[in-house]
């Protein structure tokens, strides 16, 4: 085995176990959170193993970082206890999105076993791949449609949001 | 194995995070003592030698370390007794892409003074800042104190809202070296910018960039939570915010890492836009061109190294100096205003200079 892939089965381990841990653990909040962090973090590390650079930055940053930061916030300001949630309903959800998650995760399978993409020999990877210049160029070239749209929809959220919590405050 | 990046990571331990750290709290006393007309810290001595107080360091690692280390009760042990190491690794790592020189070639081999020379230094940077957030927050949860939650929302709140702005404060300096490697941002800056073509100026990013450097360090002090950005300890509103049940090492481990993160942000700044390891006025090719005629061209790549070291250092001493002086002189802001500082002044501010700077642009390079 190369460095790669051992490394590759690390990261991709720790991120399955994290990802469990935090579903699983219905006693602690905040270590679930923590979990995710982990989660995302070994996410990002596979990532970079496949030379998507950008990717990996900002998942750490944004979702590693900012987003579960946030949830810390929101679990930290309103001290939640387990008994606002009883662990019988849980259980049933839980159970629900397990199978959901096995159902899909059975047809990506099948879908990626039938992809003829995946049959030859791996390309080599182009000069400056997965870097902030070539994301940043098809970005604002290609996508520019898709970007702006994005960019008018997430304006329409933060808009709504405001409304929403100043109605509160009047 | 690799010797190269051993003696880099060993360097970076030792020299940076071992040796300087415990300096600075040394220049934060007696800086402090200087302003307040104070003679400072004077009293520790082995054998009635005291080196002008620099034995006091020493004194306050045996004082931390022999201390009883105590977790409250009903607190979650495992999150307690991690967070003031999840504190300290983000500020530690911060150092692999910080360029201490140049490159240099001897011949055939070339030396590379940075840890990790990526295309996405900054980046990295940005990503380790947002982990580091955790340390403070979890220690703040996790001490099951009223004060300590009340630290650990604050400095939440408070490194999410500046962590965006510091990003945005540098996209200036982003589109005027157009890169994202560190190396090649203090590389850019080791030549003569000609104001009006007559005056000579080092290209510094801190000309480019007057408002992105004063908005840069702004954003950045403020996310290593120091006084004037100190909410989340703030000692008359919440005792010691999220540290307050650390004691003994583990106290310790956050003070270390708040001065580690003041040479960070020294050294950052120091390569964005006070010209890295670069000598102003005086380009590499013009130090080795002048000294390789006497002692030859080999010897002068290695004095060239040692200038080069030299004044980076300087240049880090003099900007953890400004983070001191700013430190003692200013008065704790209140929460409300640090906020409206992050998202009505700076947010709009760093956005108008993105606009500015991409528009000056287009006028010079057409």
């Amino acid at each position: 085995m190369t460095v790669e892939a051992i490394l590759f089965y690390v990261f991709g381990i720790l991120a399955v176990v994290s990802a469990l841990g935090m579903v699983l653990n219905i006693r602690n909040t905040v270590a679930s959170a923590m979990s995710l962090v982990v989660t995302m973090v070994s996410l990002a590390a596979i990532f970079l193993l496949l030379e998507a650079y950008l990717v990996a930055v900002i998942q750490i940053m944004v979702y590693g970082g900012a987003i579960v930061v946030l949830f810390l916030f929101v679990v930290m300001l309103l001290n939640l206890s387990t008994d606002e949630f009883p662990p019988g309903k849980q259980r049933v959800v839980k159970l629900a999105v397990a199978v959901a998650g096995v159902a899909i995760l059975a047809q990506a399978l099948v879908a990626l076993d039938q992809n003829p993409l995946l049959a030859g020999q791996p390309e080599i990877v182009p000069e400056g791949f997965g870097g902030y210049r070539q994301i940043g160029l098809s970005l604002y070239t290609d996508y520019v449609l898709i970007v702006e749209m994005v960019s008018l929809l997430l304006l329409a959220a933060i808009v709504g949001a405001l409304i929403l919590a100043k109605r509160k405050i009047d | 194995m690799p010797i190269e990046p051993i003696v880099k990571v060993l360097f970076i331990l030792i020299v940076m995070v071992v040796g300087i750290a415990p300096v600075i709290t040394w220049i934060e006393r007696k800086q402090s003592a200087v302003m307040q007309d104070r003679i400072g810290a004077n009293r520790a001595d082995l054998a009635g030698i005291t080196i002008l107080g620099l034995l006091h360091p020493a004194a306050d690692v045996i004082k931390l370390m022999t201390k009883e280390d105590v977790v409250p009760v009903g607190a979650n042990r495992v999150l307690h007794l991690l967070s003031p190491l999840i504190a300290a690794v983000p500020a530690i790592i911060a150092f692999a892409v910080i360029p201490f020189g140049g490159v240099y070639h001897f011949g055939d081999t070339t030396l590379n003074l940075v840890g990790a020379d990526i295309d996405w230094g900054l980046l990295y940077i940005f990503a380790i800042g947002s982990i580091a957030a955790y340390g403070t927050v979890l220690a703040g949860w996790s001490s099951n104190n009223n004060w300590s939650m009340l630290g650990g929302l604050r400095a939440s709140a408070q490194m999410i809202s500046y962590e965006v702005t510091m990003g945005l404060t540098v996209v200036g300096i982003f589109m005027v070296f157009q890169t994202l490697r560190l190396s090649d941002m203090a590389l850019a800056q080791d030549r003569i910018f000609w104001l009006f073509g007559a005056i000579p100026l080092p290209a510094w990013g801190i000309i480019y960039q007057p408002l992105g450097f004063l908005m840069f360090l702004t954003a950045i002090m403020a996310e290593n939570k120091r006084p004037p950005f100190d909410i989340p300890e703030g000692e008359s509103e919440i005792i010691a915010g999220y540290h307050l049940e650390y004691s003994g090492m583990r106290f310790g481990l956050f003070f270390m890492s708040e001065f580690i993160e003041i040479i960070v942000i020294a050294a950052l700044t120091a390569t964005i836009f006070l010209g890295g390891w670069s000598v102003p006025w005086i380009p590499t090719d013009t130090i080795i061109g002048a000294i390789s005629p006497w002692l030859g061209v080999g010897f002068a790549t290695g004095l060239c190294i040692l200038i080069h070291f030299a004044t980076f250092m300087l240049k880090v001493f003099f900007m953890i100096w400004v983070q001191m002086l700013l430190r003692w002189s200013l008065p704790r802001f209140r929460y409300d205003q640090v906020m409206n500082l992050c998202w009505k002044i700076l947010l709009p501010l760093s956005i108008a200079n993105i606009f500015a700077t991409g528009l000056v642009l287009l006028l010079v390079k057409g």
